[in-house]
């Protein structure tokens, strides 16, 4: 078992805030681009 | 869990990273970044296709993290000459915040990926530059001339110039002519603007075994060279003008900007030999930044101008 200390504990939680917000990131820039590339028609699905 | 089982924390041959993320910021050079994401919006805006703004800024974003990325590979590479000089020995690697091996990783995964959004998003030429300019700085440039040739920021400074001609590219699909000027611009203000920093750094350079031009030829060599580029990219800076693809707003602003470049090596050029001070090399370093980045605004705000007259019909 690892006990982390309280820096490693707040560098952890650094890390991970940063790779939520750039997988954030990373998808919010592919679903513009495909309403920018494709344009709304995109999102008329047949029923 | 295997390493938990093998006592490989306890035995000290693992540790738990106290890297941050600013630390991993500080990897992407976010300075040597800011300049990149300009030249290629520069690049980006005077091209004659206005692409979807979207995309244009999906585009710049990839870029960014192009360039981010051959940075940490090159810190991952430089670890150890960048230990011994006082200028990076703060950097995330040396200082020890950051494993090498984390440094190489992140590279390559940014790396990866901002070339694949870049060609998937908005086009693969763009993307393909991209690629090779983040192979050349960090393969061509780091892993090879840095260490072996005086020319080695000659050369390198190509994957410091490219980043105009990708925002062209990503804009048009295609590398035009202005393009290529706005490569040259940079590719010949790189020599300069690192000799002047050689120039006073050059003991540093000198403990890390770097052949930078100072230590291989001289000062007084340097300072000659230095002055010779100075003489041939400041015309090539006023082409565009010339050329006919800039008003005249662009042509005045870069020959006053390419004087006093020119009067600022001319100051290195006659610095006397026994200068320990080496004030007009610290002169022409800060000013070689103010003239790139004045003479891409002057460019911007010339496309700028010329796009919005085109949309009021003048």
């Amino acid at each position: 078992m690892v006990t982390l200390t309280e820096a490693q504990r707040k560098a952890r939680r650094s890390r991970s805030l940063a790779i939520g917000i750039a997988l954030g990131v990373l998808v919010i820039v592919f679903y513009v681009a495909t309403i920018a590339k494709f344009g709304p028609a995109i999102l008329d699905r047949a029923m | 869990m295997a390493l938990v089982e093998n006592g490989g924390y306890e035995d000290g041959r693992f540790r738990v990273s106290e890297a941050t993320a600013r630390d991993f910021v500080a990897l992407l050079k976010p300075r040597v970044m800011s300049l990149v994401v300009f030249t290629a919006f520069v690049g980006l805006l005077a091209a004659p296709v206005t692409p979807n703004p979207l995309i244009a800024v999906i585009a710049i974003l990839s870029i960014a993290v192009g360039a981010g990325a051959s940075g940490a590979l090159n810190m991952w590479y430089d670890a150890d000459i960048d230990a011994v000089m006082s200028r990076t020995a703060g950097r995330p690697v040396p200082a020890g915040k950051i494993q090498p091996g984390e440094a190489l990783i992140f590279g390559l995964v940014l790396s990866g990926l901002s070339v694949m959004t870049l060609g998937v998003l908005v086009n693969w030429l763009a993307a393909s530059l991209l690629a090779f300019t983040i192979f050349f700085y960090a393969v061509v440039y780091t892993m090879w001339l840095k260490r072996s040739t005086p020319q080695n920021i000659v050369i390198g400074g190509a994957a410091g110039a490219f980043p105009p001609m990708i925002g062209w590219a990503a804009a048009t699909g295609s590398v035009g002519l202005e393009s290529v000027i706005l490569f040259l611009i940079i590719f010949l203000w790189t020599p300069p603007h690192f000799w002047a920093l050689a120039l006073f750094k050059r003991e540093d350079y000198a403990r890390a075994g770097i052949p930078m031009m100072p230590n291989v030829v001289g000062a007084a060599s340097t300072r000659r060279q230095i002055f010779a580029y100075t003489l041939v990219v400041a015309p090539v800076a006023v082409l565009p003008w010339a050329l006919g693809f800039t008003t005249a707003f662009y042509g005045v602003t870069s020959v006053l900007l390419g004087a006093g470049f020119v009067y600022y090596a001319w100051k290195v050029f006659v610095m006397n030999d026994g200068d320990r001070v080496m004030r007009p090399a610290k002169a022409m370093f800060a000013y070689s930044l103010l003239y790139l980045f004045a003479i891409f605004a002057a460019y911007l705000g010339d496309a700028v101008y010329e796009r919005a007259a085109g949309l009021a019909g003048i």
